[in-house]
């Protein structure tokens, strides 16, 4: 494989240093394991899914903002439950861009919210009692609901509040869906464990607690059988994908948790293979479906026009020639349009350079895509809250040198920011104003910045003209500090 | 009469659960309201057992009951809760949930928060006494003994074994506290369990812990048949002998200057001390053996 060199490794050493100098002796050495300079080959390694060092400034959520946020908030037809007092439920309203179809308020949840509102008597005596009647309530309120999810805030943990009880019982009395999700957020070091919480949950209480016939008794497993897990839709990245997958000939009996039907879940267990999306976020109910049910898993990249043919050929080796045929012929039918992207975002975009910090999968999916199809150079990527395995799959396709940094300070990104100059900074909101203050252009690689979807073939061709709307845009050119502009005069 | 106090004296009652830190506390303040002191009693337990006696009542409206009803604590007046009973003395219960729900912890807390915000701790009061819950089981029954709360500690404890544990538990808490903060201990009362040489042990944990035993109550029926009526022992059968010994625990406390830092034992010292006052036995291989030659078989 040819080398690639994206940052003199010496350079990077000492830029890496001289950042850490700035801590005290306990927090250099322990930050220090955090941050590499790469080597292709992945020999070194940084340490990840630890706890923060007090004192600095992480961008990382809580187990709560893993499972709410990430995955729970996102099942439509159910509503979500903040059990607690009212900020976690309140501050973490609407903050993400999950798409979904459906009436407001009839058999879409999404963009409610509702808490349970603890005061110091629940504390005291318990809020089970509480909970109970508020979900009497919301079924009054809300007939059509498919049931509700229910999620523990940090005083609900502590004080010992049984929602797994209130939540069979209520199953039986009201004949809908509820379920429990303990993911308090004092457990774990980061959302991450709020992912492992809700995939353990949909298991439990959904996967493997009915049969598809039981919710639907004319249906019949097929030979095309997919489901898609780990894609959040936002602004409507799913829904590309589903297009795709329905003109390759799958048919996509479960949505986990993109724009779902909690209905279809069961039939997770009968599918021909998983598609994994998010593997962070999502794996851990793709290799239990694997080891209980035998149903294989792959994990795809549909960001960027390369990865997104590459994904579909792969998942086509897990079924017949008709299947691939069908993505030869999709692949051929769509050439000519990213041909068409490349030649007209390319020549913009080329070598520019991209940092990107962004949560436990994406850097890695987004730092292929526009360096691939799109001939930018990532200097360096980190993650919030991944594993050691997202680690290893991002060192290979990173060039030598690049910077790798996970769980990333605020004083260590501004520093590696303010060294390396790139041309554009991908992260999420709260690194956002920071850089754009620092006349740096910024996407949000989270929310994807009110555009999106970035997802499939349609969606490169709006990742590429955000690209380089961001870049090169005009205001970047207008910006001057005032005092500066003083002294030309 | 007595003269009142130069200031008031918070005082509070640990134990062993059952060892009788309810009975005592009520029969110890009312020896202390038939003196003329003025009193509150703080109950800081859920089962809202530490003002019966004072009040002749099945159980006192607690604060957190009431909070329940109305609200929150934020709409309770200071008369909803605090009481006045037998010898003029002030009660107040903190109340909580029944066993295996919500955190009765956090309710002490709220409790005496809000006894500070309504002013219940008025001048006039000599002595305060929290009773409170057996075990020490979280922060929130420690709050009597934080900043600003009682300084004085009695641990009420007997001859048996497990009690003596208890109080030495207890004593590291106080270590803890006493570190940060001005709490000290006042010494151990023995409510008699009629155990073998039961004073002689008690006053001898009591010197390791580096405190005294303040006073020794021998096991009475009279105390029974008072609480069966509601009543303290003084109040009940002010002539008996009982209620001298209660009269007397009152006394001593007003009088106690011994008031320290303990040094709570090792359980291995526990142990010895317990095996020198014949509690355990010692076989060949040094292993502790129980006395009782039933067991021993």
């Amino acid at each position: 494989m040819e080398k690639r060199q994206v940052l003199d490794p010496t350079f990077a050493t000492k830029l890496i240093e001289d950042t850490l100098s700035a801590y005290p002796e306990k927090a250099r050495k322990e930050r220090a394991k955090h941050l590499s300079v790469n080597d292709p080959s992945g020999t070194n390694k940084v340490i990840s899914n630890v706890k923060c060092r007090p004192g600095v400034i992480s961008s990382r959520g809580c187990t709560y903002a893993g499972c709410k946020g990430v995955l729970v908030g996102q099942i439509k037809g159910m509503i979500p439950i903040s059990h607690g007092p009212v900020g976690c439920g309140h501050y973490s309203w609407s903050t993400r861009r999950n798409y979904a179809t459906g009436k407001r308020g009839l058999n879409n949840f999404t963009t409610f919210h509702f808490t349970t509102f603890y005061q110091e008597r629940d504390i005291v005596y318990g809020g089970d009692k509480k909970l109970d009647k508020s979900l009497d309530e919301l079924f009054e309120m809300f007939p059509l609901a498919q049931g509700a999810s229910i999620l523990s805030e940090c005083p609900v943990g502590l004080i010992g509040d049984d929602i797994g009880n209130v939540a069979r019982q209520k199953e039986k009395e009201t004949e809908k869906w509820i379920m429990p999700y303990t993911c308090e957020g004092f457990r774990g070091v980061s959302q991450s464990l709020g992912h492992h919480i809700a995939n353990d949950v949909w298991r439990d209480w959904v996967v493997e607690k009915y049969e598809p016939k039981d919710l639907e008794p004319d249906w019949e497993p097929g030979p095309y059988d997919v489901v898609y897990i780990g894609d959040y839709n936002i602004g409507g990245d799913a829904w590309e994908i589903l297009k795709i997958f329905k003109a390759i000939g799958l048919r996509v009996v479960a949505r986990m948790p993109s724009d779902p039907d909690i209905r279809d879940w069961p039939k997770a267990k009968y599918a021909k293979l998983t598609i994994v999306h998010c593997a962070r976020s999502t794996q851990y109910f793709a290799k239990s479906m694997e080891k209980k049910h035998g149903v294989p898993y792959y994990e795809s990249n549909f960001i960027g026009a390369t990865d997104t043919f590459e994904s579909l050929r792969e998942i086509a080796e897990f079924f017949d020639d008709k299947i691939k045929e069908n993505v030869e012929r999709f692949i051929e039918k769509w050439t000519p349009f990213v041909e068409k992207v490349k030649k007209e975002y390319g020549p913009r975009l080329e070598g520019k350079k991209v940092m990107l910090y962004v949560g436990g999968l994406r850097p890695r999916h987004v730092a292929e895509a526009i360096e691939k199809d799109l001939g930018m150079v990532v200097l360096g990527a980190g993650y919030e809250f991944a594993h050691d395995d997202d680690y290893e799959k991002i060192y290979p396709k990173l060039g030598e040198g690049a910077l790798i940094y996970d769980d990333v300070t605020q004083h260590e990104l501004d520093r590696f920011v303010e060294a390396l100059k790139p041309d554009l900074v991908g992260s999420g909101v709260k690194e956002k104003y920071v850089f754009q203050k620092m006349g740096i252009p910024f996407r949000q690689m989270h929310s994807w910045d009110y555009s999106g979807p970035y997802h499939g073939i349609l969606g490169f061709l709006r990742l590429a003209r955000d690209m380089d709307m961001a870049i090169n845009g005009a205001p970047w050119k207008h910006i001057k500090a005032p005092w500066k502009k003083d002294k030309e005069v | 009469m007595p003269t009142k106090l130069e200031r008031m004296r918070q005082c509070a009652t640990y134990g062993k659960g059952g060892i009788g830190k309810s009975t005592t506390t009520q029969n110890t303040v009312s020896g202390l309201g038939e003196m003329g002191y003025h009193s509150m009693i703080v109950g800081c337990d859920p089962k809202a057992d530490s003002t019966r006696l004072i009040l002749h009542a099945k159980a006192q409206a607690t604060v957190m009951d009431l909070a329940r009803e109305s609200g929150s604590v934020e709409d309770l007046e200071l008369e909803d809760v605090l009481l006045t009973g037998v010898f003029g003395i002030k009660c107040v219960e903190s109340g909580g949930p029944e066993p295996g729900v919500g955190c009765a912890g956090r309710g002490v807390i709220t409790a005496i928060n809000f006894l500070e915000e309504e002013g219940a701790y008025t001048e006039d009061l000599d002595f305060v006494f929290y009773d409170v819950l057996g075990d020490v089981v979280c922060g929130g029954f420690a709050m009597p003994i934080r900043e600003g709360k009682a300084e004085e500690i009695y641990i009420v404890t007997s001859g048996e074994m497990m009690a003596m544990y208890a109080a030495n538990n207890i004593s590291k808490g106080i270590l803890k506290y006493a570190r940060t903060g001005g709490v000290r201990l006042g010494g151990l009362i023995c409510n008699s369990r009629k155990v073998d040489r039961e004073d002689e042990l008690i006053s001898a944990l009591a010197e390791k812990i580096g405190t005294q035993m303040i006073h020794f109550l021998p096991r009475d029926n009279i105390v029974q048949h008072a609480e069966l009526r509601r009543m303290t022992v003084i109040e009940y059968a002010p002539e008996s002998k009982q209620a001298d010994e209660y009269r007397t625990l009152a006394k001593k406390i007003v009088e106690n200057e011994k008031l320290v830092i303990p040094s709570p034992l090792t359980v291995d010292e526990l142990e010895e001390l317990l095996i020198e006052y014949g509690i355990m036995e010692v076989d060949v291989e040094g292993a502790a053996e129980p006395t009782d030659p039933k067991l021993k078989q």
